[in-house]
C-alpha cells in the first residue's frame, strides 16, 4: 500500500488545489523548453521586439538551417552538423564497448566469485564517483603519448574507461538476483564460462542492456568536461560546439540560431527519454540507490 | 574452486582462471586510469610543476599557493552557497512533488515525465536555455514589461552578487524531478499498517506525514543528499554554459578553478592540488555511503 490517498479524497476543493499546484509546476518545468523552441523559429527582429513567450508571428526554419549548416563556430562557418556526427562517432563505440565489459564484469562478480571479489567491485564502483578533475591532467598526457589527443578516438577511450564503473554496477546488481541454481545446473551439465553467459544469462538480460545503453548514451552524449579538455576545433563533440557557438563574444548574438543549435544537441537524448523513460529512470535509480 | 588448480587438466585450469582473465582488462584499466592517475595528480600537487610536469618535490608549496589564492576563496564560498541551496531546495521540492503526486493523481505518468525530462538534457543545453530565459535585456524581464509589468526587473545573471543564484535555479530545475522520483519510490514502499492505525485514530493528514511517513523516508533523504552533494561538487558544465564563471570571478567554483588553472593558466601544481581537494571531499562523502550500502545488500 502507498502512503497516498491520505489527503482528503472526498474534498473537491483540496483535489482541485492539488491539481492546480501540480499543473503550475508542470508549466514551470516545460517553460524553458517551450521558450527554446519558439525562439528557434522566430526571426531575429521579432526576438528583439520582446515577449519571448509569444508564438512566432512569422515562422521560419532559417535559424535551424543556419545552426545545422552555416553558423560560425570559431573560424569554421559550417554549423554544428560536423560536431553532431562527432558525438555519434564517440557515443556508439563507447557505449557498446563499455557495456560489453560491464556485462562480463557483472557476470564474473556474481556467478564466478573469487577471493577478493568485493574489493575488486568496490574499487571499480568508486570510479563512478570520482570528480573527473583528478584525472584530467594525466589523461591529457596519456592521450598525447598514444597520439590520440584531440581526436574522437581519444574520447572513445576516455568514455570507455570511466563508463566501466556504472556498466559494471548495473550488470552486477542485475545478475545478483539471477538464480544461482540455473547457473549451477548448467555447470554440472558441463557448460563452460562463455556458454553459460551467452546461452543463459544474456538472453535474460534485455532490460538491463536497455538501461545500460540508455544511461551510457545519455552520459556520453551530454559530456562536456572531457570534450572541452581533450578536443578542440574539428574533433569536438556537440556540447563543446554548442558552448563555443553560444558563448563566443564576437558579433551580434543570434539567439534564434543558438536555441536551434541547443535543440539539435538536446533532441537525441530527449527522443530516447520519451521512448524509454522507464529505463532511463531505472538507470538513474540504480546509479544512486544500490541493491 | 576447492581443488588446487595444479591437480587438474589444462582445460579445467583454464576454466578456473577464465573468469579472472575476463575481468582483468577492466580491472587493469581502472587501476591505471583511476587509481594510477589519482596517485600521479596527488604527487604533482606536491611538486614544482607549472606548465610541464616537474617531479622535484616542493612540499606544500602548491597547497599554500592554492589556499592563499583569492579566486579559490571565492570558489569555496560559492560551492558552499550553491551546494547548500541546491541540496535543500531540490530535496524539499522533490519531496513536496512526490507527496502531491502520491495522491492517486489521474495524469501521474504524464506529470512524472514532465518533471523528469530536464534530467535527460545536457547541462550545456540547460545553461544555454536558462541564460536566454534570464537574459536581462530580452528574456524574462522584457517579457514582463511587454505583458504590462513595467517595473519588473531581473538582472541577476549579470549581477556579481546574485549570479550564483541563477545557477542554483537552473540546477534545481534540472534535478528536482530525479529527487522526486526517488521519494516517490520511497513513498510507495512504506508499510501501510501504521498509517491505517493513525487514520483510525483520526490523526490529520499533515500529522501522519510529519510523524509517520517522513521519518520512514530517512534512507531516501540520505541517498538524495549524497547524490546531490556529489553532483554539486562536480558541477562544471552548467556554470561554464550559464555564466562562464563570471561576471569576473563571481561564479567560480572548484571545478572551474581547476580547469582554468590546468588549461589556461598552465599551473599544473595548483590545479592538481585543487583536484585532490575535490576528490578528498567527495571521498569523505561517498566511501562511508558506499560502504553502508554494500553492507546492507550483503545481509
Amino acid at each position: 500500500m502507498s502512503a497516498g490517498s491520505i489527503v482528503a479524497r472526498r474534498n473537491t476543493f483540496t483535489r482541485a488545489l492539488l491539481y492546480a499546484v501540480l499543473a503550475v509546476f508542470a508549466i514551470l518545468y516545460l517553460m524553458p523548453l517551450y521558450v527554446m523552441l519558439v525562439t528557434s523559429f522566430k526571426p531575429l527582429e521579432e526576438i528583439h521586439q520582446g515577449n519571448m513567450l509569444a508564438l512566432p508571428s512569422d515562422w521560419t526554419f532559417a535559424p535551424w538551417r543556419e545552426a545545422w549548416g552555416s553558423a560560425c563556430i570559431g573560424l569554421e562557418c559550417s554549423g554544428v552538423h560536423g560536431y553532431f556526427f562527432n558525438s555519434i562517432k564517440i557515443v556508439v563505440p563507447a557505449v557498446l564497448i563499455s557495456g560489453l565489459l560491464g556485462a562480463f564484469n557483472g557476470y564474473v562478480l556474481t556467478k564466478w566469485r573469487f577471493r577478493g571479489h568485493k574489493i575488486v567491485f568496490g574499487l571499480i564502483l568508486f570510479s563512478c564517483f570520482i570528480p573527473f578533475q583528478i584525472v584530467l591532467l594525466p589523461m591529457a598526457r596519456v592521450l598525447g603519448i598514444l597520439h590520440i589527443a584531440n581526436s574522437t578516438t581519444g574520447l572513445v577511450l576516455v568514455h570507455i574507461v570511466y563508463g566501466i564503473g556504472f556498466t559494471t554496477l548495473f550488470f552486477r546488481n542485475f545478475y545478483e538476483s539471477f538464480p544461482d541454481e540455473l547457473v549451477r545446473a548448467a555447470k554440472l551439465d558441463g557448460a563452460g564460462f562463455f556458454t553459460i553467459f551467452f546461452r543463459i544469462l544474456l538472453p535474460a538480460s534485455i532490460p538491463i542492456i536497455v538501461v545500460t545503453i540508455i544511461w551510457q548514451f545519455t552520459n556520453v552524449w551530454n559530456d562536456f568536461l572531457f570534450g572541452v579538455s581533450f578536443t578542440s576545433g574539428d574533433s569536438a563533440p556537440i556540447t563543446v560546439a554548442l558552448n563555443n557557438l553560444v558563448n563566443s563574444s564576437t558579433g551580434v548574438k543570434a539567439y534564434n540560431v543558438n536555441m536551434a543549435a541547443a535543440m539539435v544537441a538536446a533532441v537525441p537524448t530527449l527522443i530516447v527519454y520519451i521512448l524509454a523513460g522507464k529505463y532511463f529512470l531505472r538507470g538513474l535509480m540504480s546509479g544512486s540507490v544500490k541493491g | 574452486m576447492s581443488k588446487p588448480p595444479s591437480s587438474r587438466g589444462f582445460g579445467e585450469r583454464l576454466q578456473h582462471w577464465l573468469p579472472r582473465l575476463v575481468l582483468s582488462p577492466s580491472f587493469v584499466l581502472v587501476l591505471f586510469f583511476v587509481y594510477g592517475f589519482i596517485l600521479w595528480t596527488t604527487y604533482i600537487s606536491f611538486s614544482n610543476s607549472g606548465m610541464l610536469p616537474d617531479y622535484t618535490w616542493a612540499g606544500t608549496r602548491q597547497w599554500s599557493r592554492l589556499w592563499s589564492s583569492w579566486t579559490w576563496g571565492i570558489a569555496l564560498h560559492n560551492i558552499w552557497v550553491f551546494g547548500l541551496l541546491y541540496i535543500v531546495t531540490c530535496t524539499a521540492l522533490g519531496l513536496l512533488l512526490a507527496i502531491l503526486l502520491d495522491q492517486r493523481i489521474r495524469a501521474e505518468g504524464t506529470l512524472r515525465t514532465i518533471y523528469l525530462y530536464p534530467m535527460a538534457l545536457s547541462f550545456i543545453v540547460t545553461g544555454t536555455a536558462w541564460q536566454w530565459f534570464l537574459n536581462p535585456g530580452l528574456g524574462l524581464e522584457r517579457t514582463m514589461h511587454s505583458l504590462g509589468w513595467e517595473s519588473f526587473s531581473f538582472n541577476w545573471l549579470i549581477d556579481a552578487n546574485m549570479a550564483i543564484y541563477t545557477v542554483v535555479i537552473a540546477a534545481v530545475w534540472q534535478a528536482t524531478g530525479f529527487i522526486m522520483a526517488m521519494f516517490l519510490a520511497g513513498l510507495r514502499g512504506i508499510d501501510g499498517e501504521m498509517i491505517k492505525a493513525a487514520q483510525i485514530d483520526g490523526a490529520p493528514a499533515w500529522k501522519i506525514y510529519l510523524r509517520i511517513i517522513i521519518p520512514q523516508l530517512r534512507p531516501v533523504f540520505l541517498s538524495a543528499i549524497v547524490v546531490l552533494a556529489h553532483l554539486a561538487i562536480k558541477s562544471f558544465d552548467l556554470i561554464v554554459a550559464m555564466t562562464g564563471g563570471g561576471p569576473g570571478n563571481a561564479t567560480a567554483v572548484p571545478a572551474t578553478f581547476m580547469y582554468s588553472y590546468a588549461f589556461s593558466r598552465n599551473e599544473m601544481g595548483i590545479a592538481s592540488a585543487s583536484a585532490v581537494f575535490m576528490l578528498a571531499v567527495i571521498a569523505a562523502l561517498i566511501i562511508p555511503y558506499l560502504y553502508s550500502e554494500l553492507r546492507e545488500s550483503r545481509s
